[in-house]
């Protein structure tokens, strides 16, 4: 193996992970309030659409990413007046969710764009595009600090923006009244009521949440990594976060790092197409079906030994 | 005009007023009438005791005094004004502190992070935090009510989780403390604590309210008892003027026979035989272990106890739901540990009324008829082959109805519709059906209003005077000692001692704290 291809390999792992990160500290917010979200590929498919969507028609990608936040929320809303109003099954409401989007996104791009469901392809100008950190051309020949050059910078706004979302949600939950209340409803919201602090309205803080993080994501997919929306292309990326997030016990700190293990095994599926194993061509196909197998191993070892939050998932009635 | 009075004769007046009055509550939950126009003045650095049976509608009252209902008529004053109390975050405002009878705490938080939830004071919690720390160490100091800050609230046991409960009260600045059913959790010594605390808090000034359905409470620590009765307030007594007698006249509204009635126990051949038997959980955790004792016919065998000290995972054990890890469980000469079943096992004759009666002794969304075949419905005259003979099910529910005096005497009603009573009732006519040689029977009156409590503790006499064996377990210490002949204490899964009907009490409560002279 050529281990000059690494810089390139981590950076690009940190590229792959941003959509995970983001799903994943949506999951997690949402979560540790108690509602349980299975619709995190969903709003993700959604708000990717709706980005690639607006940035081509106004030619901007801010607005795209207005556009994905507003119907990433959107969908966030309807499911957490499922959830919360309603007392409904938060797995069905999540499936329905993604079933939703998946199908809306291909069938409007068909009728608005005329593109087999495929939105027009984005010029540079209306997308999130890799900002080189001052400095980072001069150590380009340097030995080691060129390599780290090369993995830290000529990432998106919205790739450094992510990364300080973990210390932030971290910092928030253990330090801030808001997060202490979203920990406690998630395991005990009667414990909330009776302190005289509304649990629907903590829920739906986080809820939203949720929606603005999943529509941050989608955007991402569609203007920043790639230049147009195509369908299905979440491909699995909500499930793999709730993987990690399980995985990492709904703690920030382990959800970034499994969710850069997760990002790894992508970047390496792209980087080790066609590599030799004892004389035999390793078929594409395997390489890129290791972070869906890792998936399953991970929630198959792991998931006896993470305690989910209480009440997650559980309707809140005031009877006892 | 009460601004036109001079300070001088405010001050006087401020001390006389009641902390909290009721003035004509009423709330209704669909078709039960919960408070019927309940008017009630609790004066300020007093205990104040309500009491009454279950569904009574004492801890409605108090939810609706603590926001957590809306009374559909009615006013309440807090210290003479009169206040709109819409939600907990009111009640706790106007200086209203409540422990539930099932504790509102966030089990994964320290005692600090539980106590200042609600009251965080600002955006950040650390100075909240800080506060709290001191403030513990303070209200730790006057109420000797010590408990580490740090501790993970999960892992303390449940006597410091209520006094947790309190620190969040008093924390946010309680001056009327509201307990609901305090003491079902705790062993007599730290129910005795509780009360010490309690006096203490009196004695700062502060104003308790004790709900309870356990009127030996009431006597040893109230100044006042309110009584309340389907829904109604019955009376308001001065403790040191009234009697258990009249409190319990007042309750049931008729004159109820406190000690059972019962000759001596004439016992006969063992029935059920318990040898070094021990269950572990799937953690390795020996929660019985290597319990021994034996029950014969014409005896009722008492296990009191804490509640988690064992007792359940014993029921479980001898009427076959979970399979012993080690040891024997023999019932008329055979093992029936090994068969791990309860359908087999009730079929040797043994009989079990389940301690968790909404789950495991009916379903509540079955009409009577058809909770009260429940694990019978095989049962050749109930139908043939797959069919289920629908009149002769009903037949039979009707005759036991009428047999037990179920009320109402409906088969056909909601098993979730009948009170614990006379649910109690329906479980207790279909075990006794098969005319079995033992009985096994978990908390037979827990949720029971008097009535039934009595019908039940005269049928489970009759039962032993007809020569059967009884196995009794109850976290009542009253109804233990009042119906046992033997009595063992249960704890920590082992057995303690054992002593016999006429024992000192507080023997009996030392064994359930673990305290045991005869450790050998």
């Amino acid at each position: 193996m050529d281990f000059s291809l690494l810089p390139e390999i981590l950076a690009s792992t940190i590229r792959l992970s941003v959509p995970l990160v983001l799903a994943c500290l949506a999951g997690l917010w949402s979560e540790r309030s108690g509602i349980v979200d299975i619709g995190l590929e969903g709003k993700m498919l959604a708000a990717a659409f709706a980005a690639a969507a607006a940035a081509a028609h106004f030619q901007s990608a801010w607005i795209g990413m207005v556009f994905a936040i507003l119907v990433s929320l959107g969908l966030a809303l309807v499911h957490g007046y499922a959830s919360i109003n309603q007392r409904g099954n938060q797995v069905v409401s999540g499936v329905a969710i993604n079933m939703m989007a998946a199908g809306l996104a291909v069938v409007l791009g068909n009728t608005w764009f005329k593109e087999g469901g495929r939105t027009p392809a984005l010029p540079g100008s209306a997308r999130f595009l890799p900002i080189d950190l001052p400095g980072s051309a001069v150590l380009a020949d340097v030995p080691l600090l060129g390599a780290i050059a090369t993995i830290i910078s000529g990432h998106s706004i919205i790739t450094y923006v992510t990364i300080l979302l973990v210390p932030l949600t971290a910092w928030a939950l253990a330090k801030t009244r808001f997060g202490l209340r979203l920990r406690a409803v998630g395991e005990n919201p009667h414990a909330v009521d009776t302190a005289g602090i509304s649990v629907a309205l903590l829920r739906y803080k986080a809820v939203i949440i949720a929606g603005i993080l999943c529509g941050v994501a989608g955007a991402f997919l569609s203007t920043s990594l790639s230049a147009s929306f195509v369908r299905d292309m979440t491909a699995g990326r909500g499930f793999m976060a709730l993987a990690a997030l399980i995985f990492a016990g709904w703690r920030a700190w382990p959800a970034l790092f499994a969710c850069l293990l997760f990002g790894f095994l992508q970047a390496s599926g792209n980087y080790l197409q066609g590599v030799h194993l004892g004389g035999v061509e390793v078929p594409v196909q395997f390489i890129n079906m290791l972070p869906y197998l890792l998936t399953v191993i991970l929630l198959a070892g792991f998931i006896g030994k993470s305690i989910p939050p209480k009440a997650s998932g559980i309707p809140y009635t005031k009877d006892r | 005009m009460a601004l036109s009075l001079s300070w001088e004769r405010a001050e006087p007046k401020f001390t006389m007023t009641p902390a909290i009055e009721l003035i004509g509550i009423d709330k209704r939950f669909g078709a039960v009438h919960a408070n019927k126009d309940v008017s009630m003045t609790i004066a300020q650095g007093s205990i104040h005791g309500i009491i009454g049976e279950n569904g009574a509608g004492k801890s409605t009252l108090m939810s609706i005094l603590f926001g957590f209902y809306a009374a559909d008529k009615g006013e309440i004053k807090v210290k003479g004004q009169p206040a709109k109390i819409k939600s907990s975050f009111d009640a706790i405002n106007l200086g209203i502190g409540m422990v539930h009878q099932h504790f509102m705490l966030v089990d994964p938080f320290t005692v600090l992070e539980n106590v200042v939830l609600g009251a965080e004071g600002g955006r950040l919690i650390g100075p909240a935090l800080a506060k709290a720390r001191a403030e513990l160490t303070r209200l730790a100091r006057d109420y000797e009510l010590d408990v580490d800050p740090d501790a993970i609230v999960g892992e303390l046991p449940v006597g410091l989780q209520q006094r947790v409960e309190i620190l969040k009260a008093l924390f946010k600045g309680a001056e009327t403390l509201i307990l609901d059913e305090p003491t079902g959790v705790l062993t007599p010594d730290e129910a005795d604590h509780l009360f010490r605390i309690l006096g203490q808090l009196r004695d700062q000034g502060k104003t308790v309210i004790l709900i309870t359905h356990k009127l030996r409470e009431i006597m040893a620590i109230t100044d006042h008892v309110s009584v309340m009765r389907r829904g109604e307030l019955v009376a308001t007594k001065q403790t040191s003027q009234t009697s258990v007698e009249e409190l319990a006249e007042l309750m049931v509204g008729r004159r109820v026979l406190l000690r059972v009635e019962k000759g001596k126990a004439k016992p006969g051949a063992v029935v059920l035989e318990v040898k070094n038997l021990t269950w572990r959980d799937s953690k390795g955790t020996a929660r019985v272990d290597n319990v021994s004792f034996t029950v014969r016919a014409g005896e009722i065998v008492g296990i009191a106890g804490v509640s988690g000290n064992g007792q359940s995972e014993l029921l479980e054990l001898i009427s076959g739901i979970s399979k012993p890890t080690s040891g024997q469980i023999i019932f008329e000469g055979k093992d029936i540990g090994i068969l791990g079943d309860p359908r087999h096992v009730r079929q040797e004759g043994l009989a079990h009324v389940p301690e968790d009666r909404q789950h495991r002794g009916l379903i509540s969304s079955f009409d009577a008829s058809e909770s009260g075949i429940l694990g019978w419905h095989y049962d050749e005259s109930l139908g043939h082959g797959f069919r289920l003979d629908r009149e002769a099910v009903v037949n039979r529910c009707q005759s036991e109805m009428r047999e037990f005096d179920v009320r109402p005497g409906d088969p056909l009603l909601k098993s979730a519709k009948f009170s614990g009573g006379n649910q109690q009732k329906i479980i207790l006519a279909r075990e006794l059906k098969r005319n079995p040689d033992l009985l096994i029977v978990g908390q037979p009156t827990r949720g029971v209003d008097i009535g039934a409590i009595e019908f039940i503790h005269k049928r489970l006499i009759e039962l032993r005077d007809q020569g059967k064996a009884v196995l009794l377990v109850s976290v009542e210490l009253d109804e233990i000692r009042s119906l046992s002949d033997r009595i063992l204490v249960m704890f920590a899964g082992r057995i303690m001692g054992e002593r016999d009907a006429s024992s000192d009490e507080r023997e009996i409560g030392l064994l359930m704290a673990g305290v045991s002279k005869d450790a050998a």
